[in-house]
């Protein structure tokens, strides 16, 4: 995070993604990925088709493919758990390369893949076409449970003051020589964990005080508001309405 | 709300901003930290509330709008007693701006935090919009409606916190160590933003020549009670009084060789 003026998932322009109503498109994303992961596994074309989706959007919002393709990188945690799936699923067994792979389990393992890796480049869109404070108003106009959001909302004002009251610990400790070094020093970094909960802590007492102070009773004053007209949904719901030919298709012809 | 408080000469002798009567209050724990605090504040006055650290100062500033209550004595702010019934009155009457800007400035842009005062008084649409850029206007931090308090200087976010509280058209400004952490230039235009402020004004501080430039009159609480009360030059140039409230000058500065402002 640091001093930079947007969160780096977000990427600034003026395309007509980005001006599309943050309510709007977090339904739009939701309805696709939901449409994705219900697609039968065998229809491979499908999720072909889907991609190419992704991309008329991503070209629509004018957001370069390699930025997409760098962002797509947080999918590898999961990605290690899929490759792991052929080899220890059960079942039928085919032979590649001289290794006997479950047949099952390398369904299983494209099944994690494609949906997966589609459902990550659906919401990289969203988060590079809407700003952060923007998604909170968005999810706060689908009625998300108020105190979720005002608990988001939180993370996002504060996370840099955190992060720069661990960074400042970090600074304090290693101008006194400390250099962590294998298990022997994790007592320490737990220590300092727990100094920066209790910070953290007594902090968040400080604010509520503040905004009781302002006149806090409990709910969000509501400051702004978002709307959408009819052409801005039916416009957002071009994505979900194609994914869902591609999936019904995808059913029919199994 | 009630109605706006106007200066209406034919309404009578105006109520004290702030009218404090042998406030005692001891924490759960036991300690008490209070001990019959009596300060009457009239409208429009400029007042320094001078104490070393432990003297009650913040415990004092909480009972101002009734975050504590609970122990004896009473506190009126503009004729209306703190109490439950009228809570949120209260709240926007007495605009407190905290020390640390990072705790007061909790929403994600400069400008949702200042309506978030008047916002939650009720105000929508285009209202709560010319109060916003008036309170910004105030300080001078009207360019930077739309940014988030994390991106500003310290100096503006102090200035962002004081509009805060503007926003919410209080009777009185209840500063906490206003000039804490504040470079040179920082502090002076913070001086000048609070000199040209139309508002009652109760600044709690250590900082003695800040006090002295802002404040023509201080009150001394310590150890509870108030101690000494009267003009701030005066009182600074009491080195006795000074010196049994560990109260300290800065390393070379004479409160006798500065021309200090008189009341409003």
């Amino acid at each position: 995070m640091g001093a930079g003026h947007a969160h780096r998932l977000y990427r600034h322009g003026h395309s007509p993604v980005h001006g599309m109503p943050p309510h709007c498109k977090i339904a739009a994303v939701f309805g696709f990925v939901l449409v994705v992961v219900s697609t039968p596994r065998e229809a491979m074309w499908a999720f072909g088709l889907y991609a190419v989706l992704l991309v008329a959007v991503a070209f629509r919002a004018r957001v370069p493919i390699a930025f997409l393709l760098r962002r797509l990188v947080i999918e590898v945690p999961f990605v290690a758990f899929a490759v792991l799936l052929p080899f220890v699923a059960t079942g039928p067994q085919v032979h590649v390369l001289g290794m006997s792979l479950s047949e099952n389990g390398l369904w299983g393992a494209w099944n994690v893949l494609a949906k997966g890796t589609l459902g990550v480049a659906a919401s990289v869109l969203l988060a590079a076409t809407t700003e952060l404070r923007e998604l909170l108003l968005g999810l706060q106009r689908l009625r998300m449970p108020p105190l979720l959001v005002q608990i988001a909302s939180f993370m996002i004002r504060y996370g840099d003051v955190i992060t720069d009251e661990m960074r400042r610990m970090r600074i304090a400790r290693e101008s006194r020589g400390f250099q962590a070094r294998g298990v022997r020093h994790w007592p320490v970094l737990a220590k300092s964990a727990g100094a920066l909960f209790i910070r953290s802590y007594e902090r968040g007492e400080r604010v509520h005080l503040a905004m009781v102070s302002r006149g806090y009773t409990g709910t969000m004053p509501v400051i702004d508001d978002v709307t959408a007209t009819r052409a801005q949904w039916s416009h957002a719901a071009v994505l979900p309405v194609l994914a869902l030919a591609v999936c019904l298709t995808g059913w029919t012809l199994r | 709300m009630t109605t706006e408080p106007t200066r209406d000469p034919a309404a009578g002798p105006m109520p004290p901003s702030l009218d404090v009567r042998g406030l005692a209050f001891a924490y759960p724990d036991g300690h008490q930290a209070l001990f019959g605090v009596d300060l009457s504040v009239a409208r429009g006055e400029r007042v320094a509330l001078l104490g070393p650290n432990g003297a009650g100062k913040t415990t004092l500033v909480l009972h101002l709008n009734g975050i504590l209550t609970g122990g004896a004595g009473t506190v009126t702010v503009g004729g209306l007693p703190v109490g439950k019934k009228h809570l949120a009155e209260i709240r926007r009457r007495v605009g407190i701006v905290f020390q640390d800007p990072d705790d007061q400035l909790f929403m994600p842009t400069v400008r949702e935090d200042v309506a978030f005062g008047p916002a939650a008084g009720g105000l929508r649409g285009p209202e709560l919009e010319a109060r916003v850029m008036t309170a910004l206007d105030q300080v001078g931090m009207a360019d930077f409606a739309a940014r988030p308090p994390h991106h500003l200087s310290f100096g503006q976010r102090r200035r962002v916190a004081v509009a805060t509280v503007l926003a919410m058209r209080p009777e009185i400004l209840v500063l906490d160590e206003p000039s804490s952490n504040l470079d040179p230039a920082s502090r002076r235009e913070l001086a000048d933003i609070l000199r040209s402020l139309d508002v009652t004004v109760l600044m709690v501080t250590h900082d003695l020549p800040y006090a002295l430039e802002l404040c023509p009159r201080a009150v001394v609480l310590s150890d509870g009670v108030i101690t000494a009360d009267g003009r701030t030059q005066e009182l600074l140039c009491d080195e006795d009084l000074m010196r049994a409230h560990r109260l300290e000058l800065p390393f070379g500065f004479n409160p006798r060789s500065v021309t200090a402002p008189t009341a409003r």
